[in-house]
């Protein structure tokens, strides 16, 4: 009896991980403002989120085969309940998102205490754990408004974060605003989306959202909601003439919060993308509208292109890393325009792999700050003789980013190249290939910087802490171990490629 | 919907501006609420002893707690704005738009003419 007992739990525990993943950093962000301890914060945030990546973890490996696990909260049955629905695409994201809070937050003691005040370090950790719960929450639900409320709760909390640098830089205040007005804007045009498509549907669950969408594609509700919903989200992956908040706030958020914003945010974003135009609204529909060639191809390469160019004349590093994001979510449109399963995979591990590169630059820039006060290229000069750890673990960071063999960057932009080359555009190959010259001078003017100029002042510049150190090249690992480890990142893309383009087929067991 | 979003991106006042967000946000709210009423259908509510005509139409509840989520939203962000605000002011001693690009223009150029002139004297 008691052996049946203790297996019943253990079956109900891990039943209910798909919640957990977003009750335990959910719950933990009030207790740490409740106990209000600073010397307990870090550990509680540090805890929850360690907790979190496990749990993400243990969700990949059982759908990584392809299988999806459905979570109905409160036992409502969906289409009426809300439903959690994790498989390949979204637990890998999860996997993502959790993995950089696991190894942000170890790094985030020192450069927060460095760039903020006592007085709101202990709000910092909840907030933080906030916006993660918020973008764990988008990632996972299968209900259309619950990915709003989610969405709301990650950016509100992001808001916050980036004002936060205002103790460095008064212009964080503004650019914190500016993203307010324009998330918001974004969010609204996604919730009136919705409103058109459950108009035309009286159903939020997705699965049964393309179910009753599949009959109505010509409908011009059906198309004013598509239409609303890509550009909601698309302020949100800051698509490229909508990308205007996201330079601003990346270089005056404080390091810590640029790194975890710039590795998560906009990816969980283009995952909310990829969902609702593979998932809610089928192939067919995107066949139909012809969305891929007017919008997704233009808007992608122009991406590419301008923000690369604009990237090379910057004189901050943080800034100029800022226009390569922009850039390279180009390339992540790209992926999806090309509508291929390799081009879909290529948009999931470049997804990945963006995520890992971007996050060890800018804790790279974020040590760089800490010791020279600035991430100006004239402050950083010649700190590759000074900080020889850090700055290595950049310049790693930095061939993924152009995408040399032997990184994670290589793989993604090779698979996105074969993707073109299988549907016979290769001038759109050859601008790939050309994009990533011009990836090739951004980041040779930082090899310039850090190791062939002359320091600009005598001052004694020590190496960063361990604590920095640690989860940097961790990163810097991870960006040279998926370059040539590719089971775990092509199986899960491969899995979700394959169920997106598959379509309501992939979304219902 | 329109008047909203053209005061966001038409006014240079930050107040302004979330007045404006507010005004969208709230014909947005409106819109559902229009979505969930039903012609000639009453008012949602199960009379309590169970007893229910099949024959009296009801309107849609769904649309309205959907937007009750979505006003907790609205104040969130409308607060968050606000506070905003404040510490803007605090330190550009300003909330015209146009005042704080002249403010912020000159701190970007003066960080710049400092990076420049580092820059020589090397």
């Amino acid at each position: 009896m008691a052996t049946q007992t203790v297996h019943h739990t253990a079956m109900t525990l891990s039943d209910h991980l798909p919640i957990l993943q977003i009750l335990i950093p959910f719950i933990s962000a009030p207790l740490i403002v409740f106990i209000g301890r600073r010397s307990l914060a870090w550990p509680i945030a540090f805890i929850a989120s360690a907790a979190s990546f496990v749990i993400a973890c243990l969700l990949l490996s059982k759908v990584i085969g392809g299988g999806i696990i459905s979570y109905q909260i409160g036992g409502w049955a969906p289409p009426l309940g809300i439903e959690y629905r994790v498989d390949a695409a979204n637990a890998f994201v999860l996997f993502l998102v959790t993995g950089i809070a696991t190894l942000v937050l170890p790094y985030a003691r020192q450069s927060v205490k460095a760039e903020m005040p006592q007085r709101t370090q202990t709000l910092f950790y909840a907030l933080f754990l906030l916006c993660m719960t918020g973008l764990l929450g988008v990632t996972i639900t299968a209900d259309a408004f619950n990915v709003f409320v989610f969405l709301e709760i990650s950016s509100l909390s992001t808001y916050v974060l980036i004002a936060q640098g205002s103790y460095r830089d008064k212009r964080a205040l503004t650019a914190s605003f500016n993203y307010l007005i324009m998330g918001t804007i974004g969010a609204t045009f996604f919730v009136i989306g919705l409103g058109f498509l459950y108009m035309a549907t009286g159903t939020l669950n997705m699965a049964d959202l393309a179910d009753r969408l599949s009959g109505q594609y010509e409908s011009r509700t059906v198309r004013a909601g598509f239409a609303f919903i890509l550009v909601g989200m698309g302020l949100k992956v800051a698509i490229f003439p909508l990308h205007f908040w996201l330079p601003n706030a990346y270089t005056y958020a404080p390091s810590a919060v640029t790194t975890f914003l710039a590795a998560t945010a906009t990816k969980v974003a283009i995952y909310v993308l990829l969902r609702f135009i593979f998932s809610v609204f089928q192939p067919a529909f995107l066949a139909e509208t012809s969305t891929l060639e007017i919008i997704f191809y233009p808007l992608a390469l122009l991406a590419m292109f301008a923000a690369s160019f604009t990237a090379i004349f910057q004189r901050d590093l943080k800034r100029m890393l800022a226009y390569s994001s922009i850039a390279q979510i180009g390339y992540m449109l790209l992926g999806i325009a090309l509508f291929s399963e390799t081009g879909l995979m290529a948009t999931i591990i470049h997804l990945f792999n963006h995520g890992i590169t971007k996050a060890a630059l800018f804790m790279g820039v974020g040590a760089y700050v800490l010791r020279s006060r600035s991430s100006f290229y004239i402050q950083i000069q010649g700190l590759g003789k000074t900080m020889p750890w850090t700055s290595a673990a950049v310049i790693i960071g930095g061939l993924s980013l152009i995408g040399v063999p032997g990184t994670a960057g290589f793989l993604s932009k090779w698979l996105l190249v074969q993707a073109a080359l299988e549907q016979g555009y290769w001038p759109i190959a050859m601008l790939i290939v050309a994009s990533s010259l011009l990836a090739v001078v951004y980041v040779w003017r930082l090899v310039e910087t850090l190791y062939l100029s002359t320091p600009h002042s005598e001052q004694t510049i020590q190496e960063a802490p361990l604590s920095m150190l640690l989860p940097l090249w961790i990163m810097a690992l991870a960006c040279i171990y998926f370059g040539f480890e590719t089971d775990i990142t092509l199986g899960a893309a491969k899995a979700a490629a394959q169920a997106l383009l598959a379509g309501s087929s992939g979304m219902l067991h | 919907m329109m008047t909203g979003l053209y005061i966001v991106i038409g006014k240079g006042n930050l107040v302004k501006k979330i007045v404006g967000l507010n005004i969208f946000q709230t014909s947005v709210f409106m819109f559902y609420i229009s979505m969930g009423k039903v012609s000639g259908g009453t008012a949602p509510i199960f009379p309590l002893d169970g007893k229910y005509d099949p024959e009296i139409a009801y309107s849609n509840p769904l649309p309205h707690v959907l937007i009750l989520t979505a006003i907790v939203v609205g104040i969130a962000t409308t607060s968050l704005g606000l506070a905003l605000i404040i510490r803007i002011r605090e330190e550009y001693h300003s909330i015209e738009e146009e005042e704080i690009t002249v403010i912020e223009d000159t701190v970007f150029r003066s960080e710049h003419l400092l990076v420049a002139s580092q820059g020589e004297s090397l």
